[in-house]
C-alpha cells in the first residue's frame, strides 16, 4: 500500500514537472504587461488581464495568422488524404506489375529527411512561380511516404474475398475503393489527418523559407518573427505562444486516446 | 478472374497510385538528387538573378566547408546535442515508461497524456516558453536552482551552457514519444518472467537489470537512433532560442545550411551542407545495424 502511493506520487510529481511549462505559459499570458519580469518570478497573475491577447489580436494580426494556419493545416490533410489512401490501398491490395519494387524503393526513401532536398525544392518551386504562396507551403504534404505506408498497413488487412464479391457484383475497380475500401479505412483515414493537421500546424522551417510576405504567415512562422522584435515583452510572447500551441493540444487531448493507441500500435508493428 | 478484370486493375493500381508517385518523384527524390548536383556547383546570388553566371566548381565547396571553422563548429555541437541528448531521453523516456507500466501505480493513463503532451506541442511556442524559463534572472529554472542553494546559470547566455540548456529543452519536448515506444516493448515482456525472477528473490534493480532490460533492448536501439537521428535535425530551437548563439555556439549543421542556403543565397555551400548532412544521418541509421549484424555473424 505504501509501494502504491509512493509510486503514484511519484508519478503525479514527474507529471507536474512535465506540465509545468505550459501551464506557466498560460498563466504568464494572463499577466499585467512586465508582471512577469521581477524575482522572485511570481506564478500566478495578481490581477488577471486579457490586455495581452487584445494587443495580438487588435494590433499585431494574429487573427490573420491564426486563419492562416487554420487554412493551411486544412489543405494540407486534405491533399494529404487525396494523394496518399489511393496509393496506400494500390500496395497492399491491388496487383499490377513493379508494385513490389515500386514498395521496396518508397521503404528505402524513408531514410532520407526531406531537408536534404530544400534548397533545390525552393529552386523548383521559385521556377514553377510557387514561391511565397500557400501552393509553396503544401507541396511537401503531397509526398508523404509515412502516410502511404499508414494506409497501406491498414488496407492488407482489407479481405480479399470482399473486394472480388464487389467486382463480380459489376462494380468498377473505383466504385470498389469508393464504396468497399474507403469505409473500412475510416480508422486510417482518422489518424492520418490528425497526424497531418498536427504536423502541418507545427511545421516550423518550410513556411519560414517559402513565406515572405508576412500576410501569408502561419502561426510558428509569425511567433519567431515576433520574437525577435519583442523579446523583453514575455506576457505577450506568452499570450502569443498560447494561441499557437493551445489549439492543437486542445486536439490532442479531445483524441488521445486514438492518438496515443495508434502509436502503440504502430511501434509494435515496427 | 477474366482477363478484363486482370487489366482493370493493373491499370487501377497505376491509376491510384500515380499521384502521390508524381507528387514523390517531383517534389521529393528530384530534389533529392538536385542538392548533390547543386552541390558541385557555385550556385548563389548572382546565378539566381541569371542562371548563365552559374559554374561547375567539382568538390570545391566540400574543400571550403573543411576549411571553414563554422562548419568545424556546427558538427562540433551537433555531436554535442547527440552525446548529452541520447542517454538523456533513453533514461528519462524509460523511466517514464516503467512508471506507467507499472500495475501498482493508479492513474496511469493520465500520466501517460500528461508526458506525451510536450510533444505535441507546436515546437516554436515551447522554444518560446523555455527561453524564458531559463532566463538568468526572471527564470523559473534559476529560481528553483536558488531554492535549492545552487548559483544562477546563464543559461543561453554563457557559450558552455548554451547546449545543455537546448538540450534539456528536447529531452523535454521529445521523451513522451519515446516513452511510448519503450511503452509497447514493455508490454510485449512476459508477466511469468519477471514473477519467476521475483520468487528466486531477485530484487527491483535485479529484475530491472537481468530480465527487462534485455528483453527491450531492441527498443533501446531504436529510441537512440530515432534521437540521435532528430538530434541532427535540430533547427527551430537554436534559432528561437539563441539565434545559433552565443559566440555561435548552438549552429547545428541544419542551421548552417539555412544560413548559406536561404540567408547568404550560397546555395551550391548549403547544399554540400545538406550532403554532408545526409551522410551523417544515414551513418548513424545504418552503422548500427551493420555493427549488430557484424557482431551477430562472430557469435554465430
Amino acid at each position: 500500500m505504501i509501494a502504491r502511493r509512493a509510486l503514484t506520487a511519484l508519478a503525479a510529481l514527474f507529471a507536474a514537472i512535465t506540465l509545468a511549462p505550459l501551464l506557466w505559459m498560460v498563466s504568464v499570458s494572463l499577466m499585467q504587461p512586465g508582471e512577469a519580469g521581477q524575482f522572485p518570478p511570481p506564478l500566478i497573475p495578481v490581477d488577471p488581464t486579457l490586455a495581452n491577447y487584445r494587443e495580438l489580436f487588435a494590433a499585431q494580426g494574429m487573427g490573420g495568422f491564426l486563419l492562416n494556419s487554420l487554412l493551411v493545416s486544412t489543405l494540407a490533410t486534405l491533399l494529404a488524404l487525396l494523394f496518399t489512401l489511393p496509393a496506400g490501398y494500390a500496395f497492399a491490395k491491388l496487383r499490377f506489375p513493379g508494385q513490389a519494387a515500386t514498395v521496396q524503393t518508397l521503404l528505402a526513401l524513408l531514410l532520407i529527411p526531406g531537408q536534404i532536398g530544400m534548397l533545390p525544392l525552393f529552386l523548383e518551386l521559385k521556377a514553377l512561380g510557387l514561391v511565397n504562396s500557400y501552393a509553396g507551403v503544401l507541396v511537401p504534404w503531397l509526398a508523404g511516404i509515412v502516410g502511404i505506408f499508414l494506409v497501406r498497413q491498414y488496407a492488407l488487412s482489407i479481405p480479399d474475398e470482399l473486394l472480388e464479391a464487389a467486382r463480380i457484383d459489376g462494380a468498377s475497380e473505383w466504385e470498389v475503393f469508393r464504396h468497399v475500401v474507403l469505409p473500412i479505412l475510416r480508422p486510417a483515414i482518422a489518424t492520418l489527418a490528425l497526424f497531418v493537421f498536427l504536423g502541418s500546424w507545427n511545421d516550423f522551417m518550410w513556411p519560414l523559407i517559402v513565406l515572405s510576405d508576412q500576410d501569408l504567415y502561419t502561426l510558428p512562422v509569425a511567433l519567431a518573427s515576433l520574437g525577435r522584435e519583442r523579446a523583453q515583452d514575455i506576457e505577450l510572447m506568452m499570450a502569443g505562444s498560447v494561441v499557437t500551441t493551445v489549439p492543437v493540444l486542445l486536439l490532442f487531448l479531445a483524441l488521445q486516446r486514438q492518438f496515443i493507441g495508434e502509436l502503440l500500435a504502430g511501434s509494435v508493428k515496427g | 478472374m477474366s482477363g478484363a478484370g486482370i487489366r482493370a486493375e493493373r491499370r487501377a493500381g497505376w491509376l491510384f497510385s500515380a499521384p502521390a508517385l508524381l507528387a514523390i518523384a517531383l517534389f521529393f527524390i528530384l530534389p533529392t538528387i538536385a542538392s548533390l548536383a547543386l552541390s558541385l556547383t557555385d550556385f548563389d546570388i548572382y546565378a539566381l538573378a541569371d542562371i548563365r553566371n552559374l559554374r561547375f566548381v567539382g568538390f570545391d565547396n566540400y574543400a571550403a566547408l573543411l576549411a571553414d571553422p563554422l562548419f568545424w563548429a556546427a558538427l562540433h555541437n551537433t555531436l554535442w546535442f547527440v552525446l548529452l541528448g541520447v542517454p538523456l531521453v533513453v533514461v528519462v523516456s524509460l523511466g517514464a515508461a516503467i512508471l506507467v507500466n507499472e500495475r501498482m501505480v493508479a492513474w496511469r493513463p493520465v500520466w501517460r497524456v500528461a508526458f506525451f503532451a510536450p510533444y505535441v506541442a507546436t515546437l516554436v511556442a515551447a522554444a518560446m516558453v523555455w527561453k524564458y524559463l531559463l532566463h538568468t534572472r526572471y527564470g523559473l529554472v534559476n529560481y528553483a536552482l536558488g531554492a535549492l542553494g545552487l548559483p544562477r546559470v546563464d543559461w543561453l547566455g554563457d557559450p558552455r551552457w548554451a547546449i545543455p540548456a537546448i538540450t534539456l529543452f528536447v529531452v523535454w519536448k521529445s521523451f513522451g514519444y519515446a516513452m511510448l515506444i519503450f511503452l509497447a516493448a514493455l508490454q510485449t515482456v512476459p508477466r511469468e518472467l519477471d514473477e519467476a525472477a521475483r520468487i528466486d528473490g531477485a530484487g527491483w534493480w535485479a529484475r530491472l537489470r537481468h530480465v527487462t532490460l534485455p528483453a527491450i533492448a531492441p527498443a533501446t536501439g531504436l529510441v537512440a537512433i530515432l534521437t540521435i537521428i532528430a538530434m541532427f535535425q535540430l533547427f527551430a530551437e537554436p534559432y528561437v532560442m539563441t539565434e545559433g548563439g552565443p559566440a555561435q555556439s548552438t549552429i547545428t549543421v541544419l542551421y548552417l545550411m539555412f544560413e548559406e542556403g536561404f540567408q547568404w543565397w550560397n546555395l551550391g555551400t548549403g547544399a554540400a551542407v545538406a550532403v554532408v548532412l545526409f551522410a551523417c544521418i544515414l551513418a548513424a541509421a545504418v552503422l548500427p545495424a551493420l555493427a549488430m549484424r557484424l557482431l551477430g555473424v562472430r557469435k554465430a
